[in-house]
């Protein structure tokens, strides 16, 4: 049975955001998703969470997709996870409403990905950065898989960004259609290496 | 109208204006200041006023018949009926055990036992006048002190009637034969059984009418809008109300606390308050002036030691059994001090009985001036015993947590929130409010829609707001924010400038028309002023630009700085605008203002962006480019 996917996509600002603009249109494009816009779906952050948790019953694979502030995400995702996630219905006793569904993030960052180096400045990679939203998602039942990772957007060209756009709408496709139940995930530190393990194929 | 009525009132007034103004300087209860002005200008002062300083307290009198009105307004049936037992548990012990103690001590004064029992009866009477007053002043009506007070004093206004017929029964002459000014009855001399029920006819009149016939009387009044009308109309209640406890031979204080009860449940409340607190105000001064003028100081120079003795024996033995009723009640030591002194004196129903055991002959007349001489005396000595008890004894006990825990009630019962004008734009305020918890006491001057609301369940009142004593009776005194919500700007503007004199320290929310209207709001010093138009066309331009293609988002985040920036403008130009030669300004100079601020919204543009989500800027800054 083919799987359903969710966007929540999350940017304060899309209308400054070439790289974003360009990403998303692979969502539009894509039949089998659902695209849900929270910063326009809740300009006043008022949440609500009756729809949210529905949304997630009737998806199987979640995106989180927005730009990487801080090390971390959009103040209104955030609200979001705080707000959704209710215990006893994600997590605590009871809490097993999300169980079995599957999450990855989807995350523009500005700075290139030899910056997200032990050697480099930022002196974590961008898996380690993304730790706490790993456990929130095992918290819940929910499979996490490795993340879709855009680095360097400061300087990427609009040929480069077609590039990252073709291959979110690949990666949508497979999470579509194919069944990965086999897959071992772990194997893989970002969805690029799971595309390119495709490939190769 | 005599010229030596004018005369008359000149001196009472005009020692009063003088006085009371003195006492409180200096610190002391308005009564003080009003028994001052009273001995002053009495007979024993400069002479002002002779012999008909009785006269005058008996008009006087009626000041404590809308006192009680006032009190029944301000207490609804229910608390009444919460009330009965301490009524009669604390009333009842009250009189029997102050009677049973002055009776042997009197006799063995050597009078005889009938004079005895009815000047102890006499003399247990407390003083509703001097008691409810400074209870108000102080602001103690509703401590556990305070209500106590209030039950002993209402069972003492009940039991002035069997008393007043019973005194005839110790009489040497007819008992039919004499009747005070205040208590000639109709229906005295008719079988009892006639008596009792016009007794009861009136009480269920007065019940029915002030349900059925006041409150549509009033509305039908107030759709006149005439303010004056309103007034009368209220005196009438009141004035109609004892004339008709009077008739039946009832006290007309009673009939008038029982008609204040009746109507404490309706809109008008309020209204009514306000309309008679003045003319209590007043009378009850002159009551107190005239209180101060009897004090006959011929009949104290003639026999100092006996007076003084007898003033002392009586405070002592009513305060001793007031002590033991508070301590058997389990009031806190603070409390029941206050409870035993307030009630300490004896009363002006110790004037009335007195006179009435004089022309029945139960004793002799020269005593009997000596008696309200001691009558006068105690009454003089109540704001000064509570002074002493302010000032050097409560320090010494502490304030036990008991009274602390009444202070929060004391405010409880007060909302505090006080919510001027319950058109479209207050009542959008209420409902926020209220479904938030918090009840605002409402005041709106349309009958019509005070009448539909109040049908709601919302707790409106009718009044001109503007009115400040409407505004204390509704509260303002306790509040702590007022919410000025009136549609017309300038009967809004006139009731803020007013609470603005006379409470500088209460928090104003004002509605304003428009811009032109917010500068002189703040020129009356109101900081929180909300322009009706601007967060509506706020509203409409942000949906507007998010119809355009604008992120949701972002427009609001423009909308909200929008409503900054202007908020900011209003006040720099609010400033700006006194530079200006004239304050009225022309249509010219409204297009310049309009310009300006068009002018800063432009310029204010750039710094609205947000920069540190924009990649484009944070891109352009990293490459060098900016």
């Amino acid at each position: 049975m083919a799987d359903k996917i969710l966007v929540l996509f999350s940017h304060p600002l899309l209308e400054r955001s070439r790289a974003n603009k360009a990403l998303i249109s692979a969502y539009q494009q894509h039949g089998a998703c659902t695209f849900h816009d929270l910063y326009e779906e809740y300009p006043l952050f008022d949440i609500d969470i009756e729809r949210e948790q529905q949304l997630l019953l009737e998806h199987d694979i979640i995106i989180w997709h927005h730009p990487l502030y801080w090390y971390s995400c959009p103040p209104l995702l955030k609200q979001w996870i705080d707000m959704v996630l209710t215990v006893g219905w994600a997590y605590g006793p009871g809490g097993t409403a999300l169980k079995g569904k599957k999450l990855i993030q989807v995350i523009t960052s500005g700075g290139s990905e030899a910056v997200y180096q032990q050697d480099g400045n930022n002196r974590y990679t961008i898996q380690e950065f993304l730790r706490p939203f790993e456990q929130t998602a095992r918290l819940c039942h929910i499979q996490y898989l490795p993340p879709f990772v855009v680095h360097g957007t400061h300087r990427l060209d609009q040929a480069t960004l077609l590039v990252f756009r073709v291959a979110l709408g690949e990666l949508l496709d497979t999470l579509h259609s194919d069944d990965h139940s086999a897959v071992d995930w772990t194997q893989y530190p970002t969805m690029h290496h799971f595309l390119a393990s495709r490939t190769a194929l | 109208m005599s010229s030596s009525f004018l005369i008359q009132a000149l001196v009472f007034i005009g020692a009063a204006i003088v006085f009371v103004p003195f006492a409180k300087k200096l610190g002391l209860s308005s009564i003080i200041g009003y028994l001052l002005a009273g001995i002053i200008i009495g007979p024993f002062g400069l002479g002002f006023v002779g012999e008909n300083g009785q006269d005058l307290m008996h008009a006087a009198e009626f000041g404590v018949v809308m006192m009680l009105f006032l009190i029944g307004l301000e207490l609804d049936p229910k608390a009444f009926w919460e009330m009965r037992k301490s009524i009669t548990g604390l009333g009842l012990s009250q009189m029997l055990g102050t009677t049973l103690l002055l009776f042997p001590i009197m006799l063995t004064m050597q009078w005889s036992w009938q004079g005895a029992l009815a000047v102890a009866l006499a003399f247990s009477m407390s003083s509703t006048a001097i008691v409810l007053q400074t209870l108000k002043e102080k602001q103690l009506s509703r401590s556990t002190a305070g209500e106590a007070s209030f039950s002993v004093l209402l069972f003492q206004d009940i039991a002035v009637i069997p008393i007043l017929a019973l005194l005839p029964l110790l009489g040497h002459i007819n008992p039919a034969a004499p009747q005070t000014d205040a208590h000639g009855s109709l229906i005295e001399g008719q079988p009892a059984w006639l008596q009792g029920l016009s007794v009861m006819l009136a009480v269920g009149l007065i019940l029915l009418a002030g349900r059925f016939l006041v409150v549509p009387f009033l509305r039908y009044v107030s759709k006149s809008g005439l303010r004056e009308l309103l007034t009368a109309s209220s005196l009438f209640v009141v004035i109609g109300v004892a004339t008709l406890m009077q008739v039946v031979g009832l006290s007309p204080a009673l009939g008038a606390f029982l008609a204040g009860v009746v109507l404490a449940n309706s809109e008008f409340r309020h209204e009514l308050e306000s309309n008679v607190e003045p003319f209590k105000g007043l009378l009850l001064g002159l009551f107190f002036v005239s209180v101060g003028s009897t004090i006959d100081f011929n009949q104290i120079k003639n026999d100092p030691v006996t007076i003084a003795l007898l003033a002392a024996l009586v405070l002592t033995v009513k305060f001793v059994v007031l002590f033991v009723i508070g301590r058997f009640s389990k009031m806190g030591r603070d409390q029941n001090l206050l409870f035993s002194l307030g009630l300490s004196q004896i009363g002006e129903f110790g004037f009335v009985l007195l006179s009435f055991i004089g022309q029945i002959n139960i004793i002799d007349p020269a005593l009997n001036a000596k008696l309200m001489a001691v009558v006068a005396i105690t009454m003089a000595t109540t704001p000064f015993l509570l002074l002493i008890n302010d000032k050097w004894i409560l320090p010494f006990i502490g304030i036990p947590e008991a009274a602390d825990k009444r202070e929060a009630d004391t405010i409880d019962q007060r909302n505090k929130v006080i919510l001027a004008g319950f058109g479209h734009f207050g009542n959008t305020i209420g409902r926020l409010l209220r479904a938030n918890g918090i009840e605002a006491t409402i005041v709106d001057n349309d009958p019509d829609r005070v009448e539909l609301l109040r049908s709601m369940g919302f707790k409106v009142y009718y009044g001109d707001a503007t009115r400040l004593e409407l505004l204390k009776s509704a509260g303002l005194e306790e509040a702590t924010l007022l919410i000025a919500a009136i549609d017309s700007p300038e009967t809004n503007h006139f009731l803020i400038s007013r609470v603005r004199e006379h409470f500088p320290h209460l928090k104003i929310m004002a509605r304003a028309k428009n811009r032109y209207d917010a500068y002189e709001l703040m020129d009356l010093g109101v900081n929180n002023v909300y322009r009706e138009t601007l967060y509506t066309a706020v509203h409409l331009g942000v949906d507007a630009l998010v119809h355009l293609g604008f992120r949701k988002y972002t427009a609001n985040r423009q909308g909200q700085k929008f409503i900054q920036f202007d908020e900011k403008a209003l006040v720099k130009l609010a400033a700006k605008r006194h530079d200006l030669k004239e304050y009225i300004l022309s249509v010219k100079e409204e297009i310049e203002w309009e310009e300006q601020l068009l002018l800063n919204d432009l310029n204010s543009h750039n710094n609205m962006n947000d920069q540190s989500w924009d990649s484009e800027h944070v891109r352009e800054v990293i490459r060098g480019e900016k």
